[in-house]
């Protein structure tokens, strides 16, 4: 591979591992705060030992997502010098916002919200907790914004082959970004969602019947239940402005090679490249016309309009229909669970099982969705300003490759990690007590975590 | 407002740097020094950083993020130029950070691993820190020569790092850990003392504008206050870590002022010998600088933000004030 190849690869495979952890956190931030307020409302406890629980999962997901979020920041220029050489103007400022408004935020509230318990008033600990939440939920809409400006520039003009602001409410109001940020947000509170569901499944099923687990999991199954139409909704308006601003990109979801009136979506194909065809299709007639146009005989742009400027089309084509179907299957999972559970019943095993297996769930819909948007963007950069393969840096292949290997090393043994120890931590949850994390100092023979 | 801007921009690069090395200065020694305790020890010794490291580690975010905010035609150069030591920097601030938390929620079995990894990768991205600022003022040479130079700043650095933490710990413990820190203290001490010579000897050899900077009439009596004081300052800590290896926590908070006076003063030094390039001699400041317009945004945000995030850690290290307590989530 030559250096360009390898550091997209690279890239890719640092904001894929980077992205997991954010989406459980945004959304268990909010989760948090609705427990805390609970437990402060209410004052029964089960709310206060759930919080206690998932802090615990909060802190090491977190903690994950603050390592691999270094390194992004610093694979900017690492990596793709011509980005902030060419688009500097825009990008800096929004970075700049996120590092001032959310990173701080979070990060140092989060000490207070983990260790602070006893240290500080009740309600101190619960403004910790909100803070944390608004920190992470206000770092997702400076990246956001910066990314949706990215697919759809505005406010702007280019100088001597620099962009210029004319209007920063224009550039970070951009056209896709209300519903980036919608999307992407419901997407965290699904992924969280689900997370907690599988996780308290699991804890169910090891013999754990304390309230606590009981409301944390009825709680995530409602919360699905409720996300899960909302995010339909929201992912196809989505797609109406992704139709509006980058028809190429739409082009390749729908693997549609020739401009067609009319055309079928297609629940399935091969698409081949070389030969600029689709083969075994299978699809429902106009399909795809209908959704885009609201007009079963509407005219959908062809990749044939934009040859040498579209996508790879098999990578965002199947992307999109992993991403549709597994949020197909959240939608069954959830409203099947709310119905079984309902008037306070509890989960029966085989739910419990499936509920287990969707733990993730999120995470697999989130980057696949991700791969529609970003890879759908290519050969751009900064759709129509830039170009990835211009703001390449001079870094040469070998020193990318010895790098890559590394990371991909670390984020594989990371992420076996981290499922592991989420799984460790409900298993030892369900086996007594809720498990108190302390440090030990007075009785070395306490099991840590125990 | 074209000349003054960058000038602001890189005042607050530089304080962003200079807030890094210090608060993450101490929480990577800590890490360096991981391995001189026992089991209960190594556990305060994190206990005394886990409420703050996160946010430490921020600050290096907001330094690298002025450089590509302000400067971004020399943020390229410069991170390019030093692709590996940053990516070695990386992974080693990867595996501390992780470190923290799978330490405690692993299995018991996992736990010395993962001790192992916090070590390595407080060590790790230490050096590589030192390595990278030695690559960058000997303005990218690749020759051996330049390399060793790099090596030795990177060792400096660590133990630079391990005098912060050592000190940090005298402040932050007691007894037997305490005695233990004053011990790594003494040591780092010198090493330190050392890195700050070789840096201030090799600054003026690369560059002969470094060089009339600082040993050009009359500036020179005025300039020649620094190192006078950073061997004060150095002669002062000695002084105050030998008698607090006989009179326990006698006021056990003077070892690290001290330390972090002498960080101060290096840090002043170097950027009056950088001012006011970004790239020595190649690149200044005003070549390197964003568009007026984004500066000035960001600016806004920095007069609103920058207060706010002081003030609330300030109260992050008011809470968790005094001597280390065990770390519970209780």
């Amino acid at each position: 591979m030559d250096a360009l190849a390898l550091a997209r690869v690279q890239f890719a495979a640092n904001i894929t591992f980077h992205i997991l952890f954010p989406t459980i956190t945004m959304g268990l931030a909010w989760l948090l705060v609705y427990f805390k307020t609970k437990q402060d409302r209410t004052g029964q406890t089960h709310w206060g030992d759930a919080y206690r629980f998932w802090v615990k999962v909060f802190a090491l997901t977190f903690a994950l997502g603050v390592v691999s979020g270094i390194t992004m920041s610093f694979q900017f220029g690492t990596n793709w010098p011509g980005f902030m050489e060419t688009v500097g103007n825009v990008a800096g400022p929004l970075l700049g916002y996120e590092v001032l408004t959310a990173f701080f935020l979070e990060a140092t509230f989060l000490g207070v919200m983990l260790f602070g318990r006893k240290r500080v008033s009740n309600r101190v600990h619960t403004l910790a907790t909100w803070m944390v939440a608004i920190g992470t939920s206000l770092s997702a809409f400076w990246i956001l914004a910066l990314n949706s400006w990215m697919q759809t520039p505005a406010g702007f003009e280019m100088r001597d082959g620099q962009a210029f602001v004319l209007s920063w409410v224009d550039v970070i109001f951009n056209p896709s970004m209300p519903y980036r940020v919608v999307h992407m947000m419901l997407a965290t509170g699904l992924t969280a969602a689900f997370v907690v569901a599988g996780i308290s499944a699991f804890r169910q099923l090891r013999g754990d019947k304390t309230d606590a687990n009981r409301v944390a999991l009825r709680v995530s199954i409602w919360l699905a239940a409720i996300l899960i139409p909302l995010q339909i909704v929201a992912g196809d308006l989505h797609g109406l402005n992704t139709f509006e601003h980058q028809p190429a990109k739409v082009a390749a979801m729908e693997a549609v090679w020739e401009d067609q009136e009319g055309a079928p979506l297609l629940l399935f194909a091969w698409p081949d490249e070389e030969k600029r065809e689709n083969r075994y299709e299978i699809a429902i007639p106009k399909g795809a016309s209908f959704i885009l146009t609201h007009d079963p005989n509407g005219l959908v742009p062809g990749l044939n309009s934009f040859e040498g400027e579209h996508p790879r089309v098999a990578p965002v084509f199947f992307g999109f229909r992993i991403m549709v179907g597994v949020g197909m299957l959240m939608l069954l999972v959830a409203w099947t669970s709310t119905w079984v559970m309902r008037k306070g019943r509890n989960a029966p095993s085989w739910l419990a099982r499936v509920l287990v297996g969707m733990t993730f769930s999120g995470w697999v819909a989130t980057v696949a969705g991700w791969y529609v948007s970003e890879i759908g963007r290519q050969p751009w950069l900064v759709q129509g300003v830039l170009k990835t393969a211009e703001a390449v840096g001079p870094v040469p292949a070998g020193a990318i490759a010895a790098s890559l290997t590394t990371y991909l090393v670390l984020y594989a043994v990371l992420l076996v990690a981290y499922v592991s120890v989420v799984f460790h931590l409900a298993a030892q949850a369900a086996a007594g007590n809720i498990p108190r994390e302390r440090t030990r100092l007075d009785n070395p023979m306490q099991p840590v975590g125990a | 407002m074209d000349f003054w801007l960058p000038v602001v921009f890189a005042g607050l690069m530089a304080l962003a740097m200079l807030i890094y090395v210090v608060l993450d200065g101490y929480d990577l020694g800590v890490g360096v020094l991981l391995n001189g305790g026992n089991d209960n020890e190594k556990d305060m010794m994190i206990a005394s950083i886990g409420p703050f490291w996160d946010a430490n580690e921020t600050w290096l975010v907001l330094g690298v993020g002025i450089l590509l905010i302000a400067f971004p035609m020399a943020h390229g150069v410069i991170l390019s130029s030093l692709y590996l030591p940053v990516a070695a920097m990386l992974i080693g601030l990867t595996l501390r950070g992780v470190a923290f938390d799978f330490r405690v929620k692993a299995r018991e079995p996992h736990k010395p691993l993962w001790n192992g990894a916090f070590f390595g990768g407080s060590l790790l991205a230490s050096l590589a820190q030192g390595f990278m600022l030695g690559h960058y003022i000997s303005g990218f040479e690749q020759s051996y020569a330049a390399y060793g130079f790099s090596a030795l700043i990177g060792i400096s650095l660590v133990s630079g790092y391990t005098l912060l933490g050592a000190t940090w710990l005298i402040m932050k413990s007691e007894h037997e850990l305490q005695e233990k820190a004053v011990r790594w203290a003494r040591n780092a001490l010198w090493l330190t003392a050392l890195g700050i010579a070789a840096v201030s000897i090799a600054t003026p050899l690369v560059s002969t504008r470094v060089f009339d900077k600082w040993f050009s009439f009359p500036q020179f009596l005025l300039l020649s206050q620094i190192p006078a004081v950073t061997v004060a300052l150095v002669l002062a800590c000695h002084f105050r870590l030998r008698k607090l290896a006989t009179a326990i926590d006698d006021k056990a908070w003077v070892p690290f002022a001290l330390a972090v006076s002498i960080f101060l003063l290096a840090f002043a030094g170097l950027a009056y010998s950088l001012f006011p390039y970004l790239i020595i001699d190649e690149v200044t400041i005003w070549d390197a600088a964003s568009a007026t317009n984004s500066l000035l945004f960001v600016l806004w945000g920095v007069i609103i933000t920058l207060p706010a995030i002081l003030g609330y850690t300030v109260f992050a290290y008011r809470v968790f004030w005094g001597k280390t307590r065990e770390l519970s989530y209780d």
